[in-house]
């Protein structure tokens, strides 16, 4: 990134020697795990480009908009609504939380078995060098798991635009009224916040908008059932993060280009691992920028991850809203319907994620799963067991991994990973 | 064709060269801090036609060699499979790590699980607790095996464990009570990964640590089943992977 940031940069008060690293280290770790693929589709040019200026371009846009009026929310989470910041003319940005940093800082303020998720955020604000986190007018957090709802209380006292948005654990009629009461609430927020009344064209303008992209990543994620798979798992992966970032309407449409592309290539009978190569099916934690060890790990040890049930990924994406409704009310009640849905582990019981993992399994023909658990995440790794049982009782082959963002394991787990892959071939 | 196993692990590294489906040279040394140098040092004088790299160290030779590599968990199974055709459980556990394989009967391996990034558990867990407790290694087996009695040792973590074992000895207790407490504490690791897998008989103890009487004896009794041990419990891997260089065409 060029030095005309810079001035942005100390603007947005980051420290820029710090920031300068962790650009090093982002630049180096692209560099080794993406642009070493071999036959990548053209169209990912746009998301190297679009990595390559995370910090630079993007932000500048940011502060462009908020300049102009528009004001900037950060999230950390699939259950924030999209539809009704978009509704407002406000943009979403996913905050950083896929690599450790300033971890010493962290542990002053949260327990060392805290999962890297949290600890990650923690990281990027203390160490100041999360340029989305400072460009935020408003910061969601939201009562998912026991370790993210109590660091925010302590999240709180470090940035002066906390909301936090709580959420249903059951999924029960008063589950769902607690969802709608949350989201209209928020939508009240969002309202004070950029001082426009969200009206039922707004609403139903935030839902086409974000509808858009959800159905661009439907669409590359049904074109990854081919074999041989016409895109790697990393570079869908990208795309599936990129997704909290960019433009929509520009991602929408870049999505949709690669989509063309893939098209032809699957026509060809052409992709980026040879035909009959294994096909893995990722399942669990989300994996945030930059965390793509075990992606990498698994597509350098002869496998191809043909998708990914996460929150980055399809239990982010899964459904649509229906925007068929004419008035807020009835257009809420379908945002809220289809969040409702989101079968994340933190719901008791969670039955609907177990058959989402079986159906990807079938739909995307994979050959085994892999069940990603990042270390300290008591929701996802306490499914992961009853998860292998279900699933190897129908001779679905499953690997366990239970791992975080640091590198020193990485030794093993390609033992396991390839352990994995010889016994699916 | 002349065909060559090696299995690189963390203390140990085996050669077996496998020609027509027999074992014709087996060769072992330590891993040392340049295993790949003592790999080569091992190789002296042997001209395999192929070789087949396996192990915590079979990416060195990958680059090296220009050998092609298989995880220890096929290895084992294979080698395993060979001396002992219709074995359906191997637990390994060598210098670093321990794993429990299940297999189809046949050969082919149906589940594995492995220790997660920690040593506790393995070869390297005794190795420090019979230096604690002034043992030479070979010994460390037989005199937990003899003694009378023994005291329960709660860590697992081997810095722990050390400092547990330094206060009891500090307390005036036996140390043979406690290398057989010691050893307990591995098997029931050992064990709660065999279950996780399988514990179906033919049950195949592989792997360094199998050399402990204690040890097989304990997980004998831990698990009801009579366990096999192979003559030269190390090799298991370096032979299976030298059998699958040799079945590849």
């Amino acid at each position: 990134m060029s030095e005309n940031y810079r001035e942005m940069w100390k603007g947005l008060g980051l420290d820029l020697a710090a920031h300068d690293m962790l650009l090093n280290v982002l630049g180096k770790g692209y560099g080794d795990i993406y642009m070493s693929q071999k036959d990548r589709p053209g169209g990912m040019g746009y998301f190297d480009f679009v990595l390559s200026e995370v910090h630079g371009l993007r932000i500048k846009e940011l502060l462009d908009e908020k300049a102009a009026g528009r004001k900037v929310i950060g999230s950390f989470c699939v259950f924030v609504p999209e539809e009704i910041v978009r509704a407002a003319d406000a943009t979403l940005v996913g905050l950083c939380t896929g690599a450790d940093f300033a971890t010493e800082e962290v542990e002053k303020l949260l327990p060392r078995n805290t999962c890297s998720l949290i600890k990650s955020a923690f990281g990027f604000k203390l160490g100041k060098v999360c340029p989305y986190i400072e460009s935020a007018d408003m910061i969601v957090g939201e009562n998912t798991c026991d370790g993210k709802k109590k660091s925010y209380e302590v999240l709180k006292d470090l940035v002066p635009n906390l909301y936090v948005m709580d959420l249903p654990q059951m999924k029960s009629p008063e589950g769902r009224a607690l969802l709608k009461a949350e989201y209209f609430q928020f939508k009240e927020a969002v309202e004070k916040l950029t001082g426009v009344t969200i009206d039922a064209a707004r609403l139903k303008k935030g839902i086409e908008i974000v509808n858009s992209k959800r159905k661009a990543i439907h669409r590359l994620s049904s074109l990854r059932k081919a074999d041989p798979a016409p895109i790697s798992g990393l570079d869908a992966l990208l795309a599936n993060q990129v997704f909290f970032y960019d433009d929509p309407a520009r991602f929408t449409d870049s999505v949709n280009k690669i989509c063309d592309e893939l098209e032809k290539r699957i026509e060809a009978g052409k992709g980026v691992f040879p035909k009959g190569t294994p096909r893995v099916l990722l399942s669990g934690c989300p994996m945030a920028v930059p965390n793509w060890k075990l992606p990498w790990i698994i597509e350098t040890s002869g496998a191809v991850i043909v998708g990914e049930e996460s929150c980055v990924g399809e239990r982010g994406t899964r459904n649509l809203s229906d925007d068929s409704g004419n008035t807020v009310d009835e257009l809420m009640e379908a945002i809220i319907d289809r969040h409702f849905k989101v079968d994340c582990a933190i719901f008791t019981p969670n039955p609907d994620r177990l058959g989402h993992v079986e159906e990807t399994f079938k739909e995307y023909r994979a050959d085994g799963v892999i069940h990603y658990g990042l270390q300290f995440c008591q929701p996802y790794i306490t499914e992961s067991l009853p998860v292998e049982k279900a699933l190897e009782s129908k001779n679905i082959p499953v690997l366990r991994i239970d791992t975080d963002y640091s590198m020193e394991d990485v030794g093993q787990l390609k033992t396991r990973v390839e352990a994995f892959i010889e016994v699916i071939k | 064709m002349l065909c060559a196993g090696i299995d690189i692990g963390s203390r140990t590294i085996e050669v077996v060269l496998v020609e027509k489906g027999s074992v014709v040279e087996t060769r072992q040394g330590a891993s040392g801090f340049d295993p790949l140098k003592e790999t080569m040092r091992l190789l002296n004088g042997l001209k395999p036609e192929r070789f087949m790299a396996t192990g915590y160290g079979r990416h060195l030779l990958e680059v090296a060699l220009d050998a092609p590599t298989v995880t220890e968990i096929k290895a084992y199974a294979k080698g395993g499979a060979f001396l002992f055709p219709e074995v359906k459980t191997i637990l390994d556990i060598g210098g670093q790590d321990s794993k429990a394989i299940a297999l189809n009967g046949a050969g082919r391996v149906l589940k594995f699980e492995m220790n997660d990034r920690c040593a506790a558990g393995t070869g390297k867990f005794l190795e420090i607790m019979a230096q604690t407790l002034g043992y030479d290694l070979d010994q460390f087996g037989q005199e937990a095996l003899k003694a009378p009695d023994e005291i329960q040792i709660s860590s697992m973590c081997t810095v722990f464990a050390e400092s547990e074992v330094t206060s009891l000895l500090a307390k005036g207790k036996d140390r043979g009570h406690i290398a057989k407490g010691l050893h307990r504490s591995v098997v029931k690791r050992a064990v709660s990964m065999l279950k996780r897998v399988s514990v179906t008989e033919p049950l195949l103890f592989a792997g360094g640590v199998a050399q402990n009487p204690c040890m097989v004896r304990m997980i004998e009794e831990a698990t009801g089943t009579k366990i096999r041990v192979p003559k030269a419990p190390q090799m298991v891997g370096a032979l299976g992977a030298a059998l699958i260089c040799s079945s590849t065409p």
